[in-house]
């Protein structure tokens, strides 16, 4: 009944479901619209009644505000420094391992596939005090390699290379081979091209996971010079006279690149998950 | 020597190629996927499967008087006793057994709604629906226990508009407990809604046309042909938000911090709870463990429910 046909068949129905689905996404991006208003008014405006519903003047003062209690401009540096070196480091990894697991038959291929698989399944809180312990014991308390090693193997962007690059054909590397490339140029110069698209989603992926990763770098980032953007906001938050329009507008920046870097790509990154999550 | 270069390369000389060449090359490729994976091998032990052999070391385990001493079983032996550990997983259950499934039926709903030619603008609304996926769980979570304050939020605003009462959002019990599904919702029905999506659009438009001869209504095709083909996704959905649910850690700890009264402390929670705020390592990995048996029979059992007939 529902094959995207590209045809409509009766223009009453159609016009129903649009409006109606118009009805609810406008409440599902509510939120979004909100945090931007609310960002750019003081705390006591945000909670004045009525709320305000148009964006304000506040924005400068609620961004020096930040600065003041939480050096959000730090912060700000901490987490795009941290998100950047991870995603090009844990996309180095899992698409190299990926790609041995896409297109190399091996000894003990699937017992090691099968670990790392192991490593979705087993909830993360199992780790987090062990690795805790290690982090202090090599004093790496507030670095931030504390942040970013522990998940740059990554089995879901492993899974998801390996999916996408088992689409390419065995020809194309023989064809790199009989040029008189070694296996690691092959990688390079023959198969790294063509996955441009499957990288984006990768990329996208690493970037949104570590910019928003709160609880692995809430235990290790101790001082408040080293936080991340999200650790930042939760420890604004829950304080006595919490102040919620400078929250909300570093909030509201937070979201921006996201959205961006979202808005830019989401072909790449809706395409790429779906490679990783539906074949069986 | 322009044109030597090229034939050297398309044609090696054959004797010169299996004595020289070959060899090493293959050796090569047998050696090469061992290296691709050797950092990702490496990391991994060091960063996961050492922690969690760590963990249940560590579970058997309790901090007297900052010395390690050895207890056996008694640190899962306390968690039978303990009440508040039986709330945490009756909280996460309850979640498990109405949010879960609510929000698969409405992903799915979204799925096919956004797969119908009936819908216009089809691309706007994958894109808008998809939107709070990327939002952080922190940032969302301060935005909804912003929106959903009692007193001042919007949302109590536009209920009183049309002259309801306040709602107490994140200050009931049971109201926190709504909150907190309607958070997880919104942020999760668009990633889910992908996932079917994806699976929806490899169903063969020739099933539909052959229960259309048949004589299928809309909800007969819906559930002969539509279900049956988004049986693994749903597999696969259903499995991931039993996971994630499991874990769960974020929203009530931003929202509520498993308050008020304990409604939304969850098993993630309370796991943080002990290990970070009251340093008894051996009884958060006790809870861990639990946790983690606990997801593997879960999985286990729907991959045996959902997955034997595809």
């Amino acid at each position: 009944m529902r094959q995207a046909t590209g045809q409509s068949r009766s223009p009453g129905k159609s016009i129903m479901l649009t409006s109606g689905f118009a009805v609810a996404l406008a409440a599902v991006l509510i939120p979004f619209y909100w945090l931007v208003v609310a960002g750019t008014h003081s705390t006591a405006d945000i909670f004045g009644s009525p709320p305000p519903l148009l964006p304000g003047d506040h924005l400068g003062e609620n961004l020096a505000s930040l600065q003041e209690t939480a050096s959000f401009g730090q912060v700000v540096l901490n987490s795009l420094l941290i998100a950047a070196v991870y995603t090009v480091c844990a996309g180095l990894v899992c698409t190299l391992a990926g790609y041995a697991f896409a297109k190399y038959r091996f000894k003990g291929r699937n017992v090691l596939f099968g670990v790392l698989m192991l490593g979705l399944v087993i909830p993360n809180q199992v780790t987090l005090v062990p690795l805790f312990q290690m982090m202090a014991d090599w004093q790496w308390l507030n670095t931030y390699q504390a942040v970013i090693m522990p998940n740059l193997a990554l089995p879901f962007g492993i899974f998801l290379m390996r999916q996408s690059m088992a689409a390419l054909p065995d020809e194309l590397l023989d064809s790199g081979r009989m040029d008189g490339c070694g296996e690691f140029r092959v990688f390079l110069r023959v198969v790294l091209p063509p996955m441009k698209p499957a990288l984006a989603a990768l990329a996208i992926f690493l970037f949104l996971f570590q910019w928003n990763d709160f609880i692995w770098p809430l235990i290790v980032l101790r001082d408040s010079g080293s936080y991340t953007i999200p650790v930042a906001l939760a420890s604004l938050q829950g304080v006595d006279d919490t102040d919620y329009g400078a929250i909300l507008a570093g909030t509201a920046i937070a979201a921006v690149p996201m959205a961006l870097v979202f808005l830019a790509l989401q072909r790449h990154f809706v395409s790429g998950l779906l490679a990783g999550a539906v074949k069986e | 020597m322009t044109t030597s270069a090229p034939q050297a390369r398309t044609a090696p000389p054959p004797a010169r190629r299996k004595a020289g060449r070959q060899r090493p090359r293959r050796s090569g490729r047998r050696l090469a996927p061992y290296l691709f994976l050797l950092p990702a091998a490496v990391l991994f032990a060091v960063f996961k499967l050492y922690p969690i052999g760590r963990s249940f070391f560590l579970s058997l385990y309790k901090s007297v008087d900052g010395v390690d001493r050895y207890v056996g079983l008694d640190n899962y032996e306390r968690l039978m006793d303990d009440p508040l550990f039986w709330t945490a997983l009756r909280n996460t259950g309850v979640i498990l057994v109405i949010q879960v499934p609510l929000m698969l039926a409405l992903a799915t709903g979204l799925a096919v709604a956004l797969n119908s030619a009936l819908l216009r603008a089809r691309a706007v609304f994958r894109l808008g629906f998809f939107l709070p996926m990327i939002t952080g769980l922190v940032a969302y979570g301060i935005i909804f226990s912003v929106l959903l304050n009692q007193q001042y939020g919007l949302a109590n605003w536009l209920l009183s508009l049309v002259g309801a009462g306040e709602v107490p959002w994140l200050t009931d019990p049971l109201w926190a407990q709504i909150s907190l599904g309607l958070a997880l919702t919104w942020h999760y029905t668009g990633y889910n809604a992908v996932i079917l999506l994806a699976r929806l659009q490899t169903i063969p438009s020739e099933l539909y046309n052959a229960a259309a001869v048949d004589g299928a209504g809309a909800w007969q095709s819906f559930r002969h042909v539509t279900l049956p083909g988004l049986r693994p996704a749903l597999l696969l959905t259903t499995v991931l938000s039993t996971i994630g649910t499991l874990q769960i850690f974020d929203e009530p700890y931003i929202l509520t911090r498993g308050g008020p009264d304990n409604a939304t402390l969850t098993i993630g929670v309370y796991l943080y709870q002990n290990a970070f705020q009251y340093f008894d390592f051996g009884y958060a990995s006790a809870i861990a463990y639990v946790l983690a048996v606990l997801i593997g029979v879960l999985g286990l059992i729907q991959f045996r429910v959902l997955g034997d007939k595809s």
